[in-house]
C-alpha cells in the first residue's frame, strides 16, 4: 500500500540528501515504508520531529534533517539505512549507506509495545568497537553545534560515549510506544535522557534500577536522572575530577608543609611560599594567580588547607590543566580542612557529597560545563575511556607527582632551618615595608645596640662632636692651650697599665700617690676641677684598690704577698667593681668635658671682647681718615 | 558607577587603567593625567597641617560639563581616580567614598600577593571583577 510514496520517496531520497544517490533496494524500501508509516499513522508526509524523539543525534545530522527541520521520508529513509550500516559496523557516515546494506535490525518490530530492554545479545559488542570512536566523535561535533544547546547534554555526552551505540540501537524498538508519549518531552531532552539511559544500560546491576524508572512521566525521568547523575557523579569525580586531592597528595603536600613550617597550625610567609613556588618554574603571572585562587583569607600567608589548595593547582598547571576562575569547591580551605579530619577518603567524600549534593549540584554541572568548554574534556574522555578508574587516575597524577618532587628537592635543610628561624622570629602582624627575611632579621639585631649608648655619653657632652669642637679649637684659638682632657686621661690606663705588671703591694701605693699627684699637677690646670678630681681620685683609689687586686690575681705566680682576705671577695666584687669603675670614669669625662668647654666658652669670650675692641679702634680710625678725604 | 577608574603610583604613572569601551578612550586618559596635578596640589595643601590626620578621601578633584573626577590617596601615595558621568545624579558623596574603599581593600589584597612587585602593572582577576562591577555597563 506504500509502494507508491516509496517510490516516490526513493527518489526523493535521492535529491533529499544534496546530490547523494541513494539506491535503495526494492526489500529497503518496503522496510523502511513500513517502519515510517508506524512512526507517524496519520497519512503525513512527514513525521512530526517529536515522534522520532529516540533518534540520536548524530543521525539526526547526517540525515540532514536539520536543515530540513523535520524528519522527512526521505530523511527517515537515509536514517535508517544508517542504523542498518552501524549495526552491520560500518562507521556512520553518508557514504557508508551507498552500499547495499542488510535491512536494519530492530527488536520489538515483533512487540512495539513492549517495554522490556532485552539483553544485548543481539546486538554485537565487539564489532560495535569502531563506530564507538565515530559516534563519540560525532556526538561531540553535535554538542558543539550551538542548535540544541541543553545544559544537561555537554556533561552527558562523555560519560555515555562508550557504550552508547550498541544500546541506542537497543532502545529504539522501545521508544516505538514512547514516540507517541514523548511528544510531550522535548526532543533534546529525549536524546540526551536516552543515551544516558542507555549507558548505565550496561553496567550489570544498573539494569534493574532502569526497568523501574522507565516510566513515561516527565518528572521520574528527571528524577531518575538525578540519582544517576549522582551516582555517576560519584564515580566520576573519584576518576577524573582534577580538583580533587587523593590522599597521597595531601601527604606529599602535608610534608612539605612540615619542610616549611614545621608547626603545621601555622602559616608559610608569602616570601617563604614564594620562593617555593618559584621553583616549580611556572611564570610569575600564573603563580599570582594561583596565590590569588589560594589564600582565601588575603592575608599574605598561607596556612595548611590553603597551601594543599597552592600546591595542587600547582601541579595541576604542570600536568597540562587550565586554572579555573575561581577556586574549585574540592580546594576551599572548609573542605579540606573538613577533609583532612576524616581519615576515610570514603567517609569524606560521601560526606561532603550529602550536604552539598542537592543544593549545588547546579554550580557542579557548571563547573562541569565550564571544564567541557577547556582542554579538559578530551583529558576526561582519554580517562574514561582508560576504564573509568580512580585508582588509574591517581597513579596518573602521582607519577607525574613524582617528576615534580624532583624540582623541590632544592628545599635543604639549611633553607629550611633558615627559613623556620625566620618564621619564628617573624610576627604575625607584619608590617607591609619588611617582607623578606632578612629585614626580619636585622630588627632583631637593632634592640641590642641602642642601650650602650647612654652608658657612655653624658647627656649634655652628646649633644657636641668634641672631636669638632678641638677642631675648632686648634684652627680658632691660637693659644698654646693643650685640650686637658687626652693629658688627663693617659694617665689612668697608665697607671693601670703599669699596676697590672706590679707585683709588689708597694708598687701600686708608690703608683697611688704618683697617679694622685699626677691627677693633682693636671687637675691644677683646670682651676675648676680641683674638687671632682680630687673625688673621683678617691674613688678611683678605692676601686683601684680593688683593681690592683684582680690583676694580681691572675698572675698568682708573680704575687708575692696579697690581701688573702680579698681574694675571697674579688670574683664576687670583680664585677661589680669594673663596671662601678667604668661609670666612675665616665662620669668623671663628662665632668672634665665640661670643664674644658667652659673654659673654651670664657677663652672665646675674652677673644672676642678683643677682636671689638680692634673693629672699634679701627673704625674710629677709618673715620679720622675719612673727612679727610671726602669732600 | 564609575566612566573610568584608573590606579596611579607614587610615581605618577599608571598601575592601571580601565575605561568604559566608549569611542575616545585617550580623552579619559588624558583627563586622569591631568587630574594628577589637582591630587599633587590637594596633597601639599593638606600636608601643612597634619600629616597623619590626612584625610584619604580627596573628594571632587574638578568638574567639567560632561563628568566629574573623584580623587583617593593611600598613605604610600598611590592614588585612585575616579571619572564618572555628570549626568548620573543619582550618585552621592557616600557612595563615591564607599567605591573608593572597595579600590583601597582591593589593592591591599593585591599587595599581600608576594608575586606581586610594587610598580608592576596590575594584572589581577580579582581586581578586574571587581573594577568591572563599579564601571557602566555600556551595551
Amino acid at each position: 500500500m506504500e509502494q507508491g510514496p516509496a517510490g516516490a520517496s526513493g527518489a526523493a531520497a535521492a535529491t533529499g540528501t544534496g546530490g547523494l544517490l541513494l539506491p535503495l533496494s526494492e526489500t529497503e524500501q518496503q522496510r523502511y515504508s513500513e517502519l515510517f508509516s508506524r512512526c507517524c499513522p496519520p497519512p503525513e508526509a512527514a513525521a512530526g520531529g517529536s515522534s522520532v524523539g529516540w533518534w540520536t543525534l548524530q543521525h539526526w545530522e547526517v540525515c540532514g534533517a536539520k536543515r530540513v527541520g523535520y524528519f522527512g521520508p526521505a530523511q527517515f529513509y537515509i536514517a535508517l539505512k544508517l542504523i542498518a550500516a552501524a549495526q552491520s559496523g560500518f562507521p556512520v557516515r553518508i557514504e557508508s549507506i551507498k552500499n547495499e546494506l542488510p535491512l536494519p535490525r530492530f527488536m520489538a518490530l515483533k512487540n512495539d509495545t513492549d517495554i522490556r530492554y532485552g539483553t544485548p545479545a543481539e546486538l554485537h559488542g565487539v564489532k560495535f568497537q569502531t563506530p564507538h570512536s565515530t559516534l563519540e566523535k560525532n556526538s561531540y561535533k553535535r554538542t558543539d553545534e550551538g542548535d540544541k544547546q541543553e545544559p544537561n547534554s555537554p556533561p552527558m555526552s562523555p560519560i555515555c560515549s562508550p557504550p552508547a551505540s550498541p544500546s541506542t540501537y537497543q532502545r529504539i524498538p522501545v521508544s516505538y510506544g514512547y514516540g507517541k508519549a514523548r511528544s510531550g518531552l522535548e526532543q533534546q531532552h529525549g536524546a540526551p535522557y536516552e543515551v544516558r539511559h542507555s549507558a548505565h544500560q550496561q553496567d550489570g546491576p544498573s539494569s534493574g534500577n532502569y526497568g523501574a524508572k522507565s516510566a513515561l512521566t516527565c518528572s521520574t525521568p528527571n528524577r531518575s536522572l538525578s540519582v544517576e547523575r549522582e551516582q555517576q557523579d560519584s564515580s566520576t569525580h573519584y576518576s577524573d575530577d582534577p580538583w580533587r586531592i587523593t590522599e597521597e597528595q595531601r601527604d606529599y603536600y602535608i610534608n612539605q608543609f612540615k619542610s616549611l613550617q614545621p608547626d603545621l597550625n601555622a602559616f608559610i610567609s608569602g616570601s617563604v611560599a614564594k620562593n617555593f613556588f618559584t621553583k616549580s618554574k611556572l611564570p610569575i603571572p600564573e603563580l599570582s594567580h594561583i596565590w590569588e585562587l589560594s589564600d582565601v583569607d588575603c592575608d599574605g600567608a598561607l596556612t595548611l588547607p590553603e597551601f594543599c589548595a597552592a600546591f595542587h593547582l600547582v601541579v595541576a598547571r604542570k600536568n597540562g590543566y587550565q586554572l579555573p576562575e575561581t577556586l574549585p569547591e574540592t580546594l576551599l580551605p572548609e573542605y579540606l580542612q573538613a577533609a583532612s579530619l576524616k581519615p576515610m577518603r570514603d567517609c569524606a567524600l560521601f560526606d561532603s557529597y550529602s550536604e552539598p549534593l542537592p543544593g549545588s549540584q547546579q554550580t557542579r554541572d557548571f563547573s562541569r560545563t565550564e571544564k567541557s568548554s577547556t582542554e579538559e574534556v578530551p583529558d576526561n574522555s582519554a580517562l574514561l575511556q582508560d576504564g573509568k578508574k580512580d585508582d588509574k587516575q591517581a597513579l596518573k597524577v602521582s607519577t607525574t607527582l613524582k617528576t615534580i618532587p624532583k624540582e623541590f628537592q632544592h628545599l635543604t635543610v639549611k633553607t629550611a632551618a633558615q627559613e623556620s628561624n625566620a618564621l619564628r622570629a617573624r610576627p604575625r602582624s607584619r608590617s607591609y615595608s619588611s617582607t623578606s627575611i632578612e629585614d626580619a632579621m636585622k630588627k632583631g639585631e637593632e634592640p641590642p645596640t641602642p642601650p650602650p649608648r647612654p652608658q657612655k655619653s653624658h647627656s649634655r657632652a652628646s649633644s657636641l662632636d668634641l672631636n669638632k669642637i678641638f677642631q675648632q679649637n686648634t684652627q680658632g684659638v691660637r693659644s698654646g692651650w693643650l685640650p686637658p682632657p687626652p693629658p688627663a686621661l693617659p694617665p689612668r690606663p697608665s697607671v693601670s697599665q703599669t699596676e697590672q705588671p706590679s707585683e709588689v703591694d708597694l708598687h701600686p701605693q708608690m703608683n697611688r700617690p704618683s697617679s694622685q699627684a699626677e691627677e693633682n699637677s693636671s687637675a691644677k690646670k683646670e682651676v675648676v676641677l680641683t674638687q671632682p678630681p680630687s673625688k673621683p681620685a678617691r674613688r678611683k683609689l678605692r676601686t683601684e684598690a680593688q683593681g690592683l687586686d684582680t690583676p694580681e690575681v691572675s698572675p698568682t705566680i708573680n704575687v708575692t704577698s696579697s690581701l688573702p682576705a680579698a681574694k675571697a671577695h674579688l670574683p664576687v666584687q670583680k664585677q661589680s667593681s669594673k663596671q662601678k669603675r667604668a661609670i666612675q670614669t665616665a662620669i668623671r669625662k663628662n665632668k672634665e668635658a665640661n670643664a674644658v668647654l667652659a673654659r673654651l666658652n670664657s677663652e672665646l669670650q675674652q677673644q672676642l671682647k678683643e677682636v671689638h675692641k680692634e673693629r672699634i679702634a679701627l673704625e674710629t680710625q677709618l673715620e679720622q681718615l675719612r673727612p679727610v678725604t671726602v669732600l | 558607577m564609575a566612566v573610568c577608574i584608573a590606579v596611579i603610583a607614587k610615581e605618577n604613572y599608571p598601575l592601571y587603567i580601565r575605561s568604559v569601551p566608549t569611542e575616545n578612550e585617550l580623552k579619559f586618559h588624558y583627563t586622569v593625567h591631568t587630574s594628577l596635578d589637582v591630587v599633587d596640589e590637594k596633597i601639599s595643601a593638606m600636608g601643612k597641617a597634619l600629616v597623619d590626620q590626612r584625610e584619604l578621601y580627596l573628594g571632587l578633584l574638578y568638574p567639567t560639563e560632561d563628568y566629574k573626577v573623584y580623587g583617593y590617596v593611600t598613605n604610600s601615595k598611590v592614588k585612585f581616580v575616579m571619572v564618572v558621568d555628570s549626568s548620573n545624579t543619582a550618585l552621592r558623596d557616600n557612595e563615591i567614598r564607599s567605591m573608593f574603599r572597595k579600590l583601597h581593600n582591593s589593592y591591599t589584597d593585591i599587595m599581600c600577593n608576594p608575586f606581586y612587585n610594587p610598580g608592576d602593572r596590575i594584572q589581577s582577576r580579582a581586581f578586574d571583577n571587581m573594577v568591572n562591577s563599579m564601571m557602566m555597563q555600556v551595551c
